[in-house]
C-alpha cells in the first residue's frame, strides 16, 4: 500500500496566553468517491474519511469527511491557546492508512 | 435541464425549516440530528453565489457561541441538496476552539442549496442554507 501524502499545516510558532490562533491544514488527496466515470469504467473509491486534531493528547477538533468534501481536503479553524502545547494532526482513509503531522506552539 | 430544476430549487428555498425536502436529504438530516427541530438564526453559511469550479467551492460556516465548557457547539454538519449523495462533512467541535467557525472546500455537482446544521451543547440545533450556481460541476467526471 502506498503512503498518503505529507500534510501541510500553517500554524503560528508562538502565541500570547489566551490568544486565538488560526490553523490551516491541507493534504493532497484525490478524494475519489467511486461515483465518477461510472459509465466508462469507474474510478475506484479512494477517500480520506477522518481528520483528528489533538492538543497535548486531547481532541480539540475532528472532521468526518463525506463525498462532498473536495479533493485535497482543506480546513481552517481557531484554537485558544492557554499554555504551550503540541498539536497532532492525523488523517485516516477508508483503508486504514494514515498521515500525521505535529506542531509545537509556545505560549508566553 | 436547468429550466426543469428551477421550480424545485425555488421550492426548496421557500420551504419552512423542518419541512420535508428530498427524501435522501431528509433521511440524512434525521440520521444526523434525530428528531430535533432546527431553529433559524445564530448561524452563518457563506458560499460564493456563483462557483466557476464545482470541484473546489470555498465554504465558511460560523455559529454564534461563547465556546465555553457550559455553552458550545458540538457538531456542524454540512449537506448538499443536489449532489449524488448528500453528505459533505461533519465537524466535531470542542470548547478548546476559540470560535465555532470552520472553513473548508466542497464539491457541488450542479446548482443547488447547501445546508448547515449546528448542534449545540444543550441539544438545540440551528440551521442555515445558502444557494450556489455551479458553472462546471464537481462530482461526476
Amino acid at each position: 500500500m502506498s503512503a498518503l501524502q505529507q500534510p501541510r499545516i500553517r500554524i503560528p510558532r508562538s502565541a500570547r496566553p489566551g490568544e486565538a490562533i488560526e490553523i490551516r491544514t491541507l493534504i493532497e488527496h484525490p478524494m475519489e468517491s467511486g461515483i465518477r466515470g461510472r459509465s466508462e469504467g469507474a474510478v475506484p473509491r479512494d477517500m480520506l474519511n477522518r481528520l483528528v486534531v489533538r492538543l497535548n493528547g486531547e481532541t480539540v477538533f475532528a472532521a468526518d469527511l463525506g463525498n462532498g468534501t473536495s479533493a485535497n481536503p482543506y480546513h481552517v479553524f481557531h484554537v485558544r491557546m492557554e499554555r504551550t502545547g503540541e498539536f497532532e494532526f492525523l488523517w485516516t482513509d477508508e483503508r486504514g492508512r494514515s498521515a500525521r503531522a505535529t506542531a509545537r506552539v509556545t505560549v508566553g | 435541464m436547468r429550466i426543469a430544476r428551477r421550480p424545485l430549487l425555488l421550492t426548496l428555498a421557500a420551504l419552512p425549516f423542518g419541512a420535508r425536502a428530498t427524501p435522501s436529504l431528509e433521511a440524512a438530516m434525521r440520521e444526523l440530528i434525530g428528531e430535533a427541530q432546527p431553529e433559524e438564526g445564530g448561524i452563518a453559511l457563506r458560499l460564493p453565489a456563483t462557483a466557476e469550479n464545482g470541484g473546489q467551492v470555498p465554504l465558511t460556516v460560523a455559529v454564534e457561541s461563547p465556546m465555553t465548557p457550559a455553552e458550545h457547539v458540538v457538531r456542524i454538519h454540512l449537506l448538499a441538496t443536489r449532489n449524488p449523495t448528500p453528505g459533505i462533512a461533519s465537524f466535531h467541535l470542542t470548547p478548546a476552539l476559540a470560535r465555532a467557525e470552520v472553513q473548508t472546500r466542497i464539491r457541488l455537482a450542479e446548482d443547488q442549496q447547501v445546508v448547515a446544521l449546528a448542534v449545540l451543547s444543550d441539544g438545540r440545533v440551528r440551521r442555515a442554507a445558502a444557494e450556489t450556481r455551479v458553472v462546471t460541476g464537481g462530482c461526476i467526471g
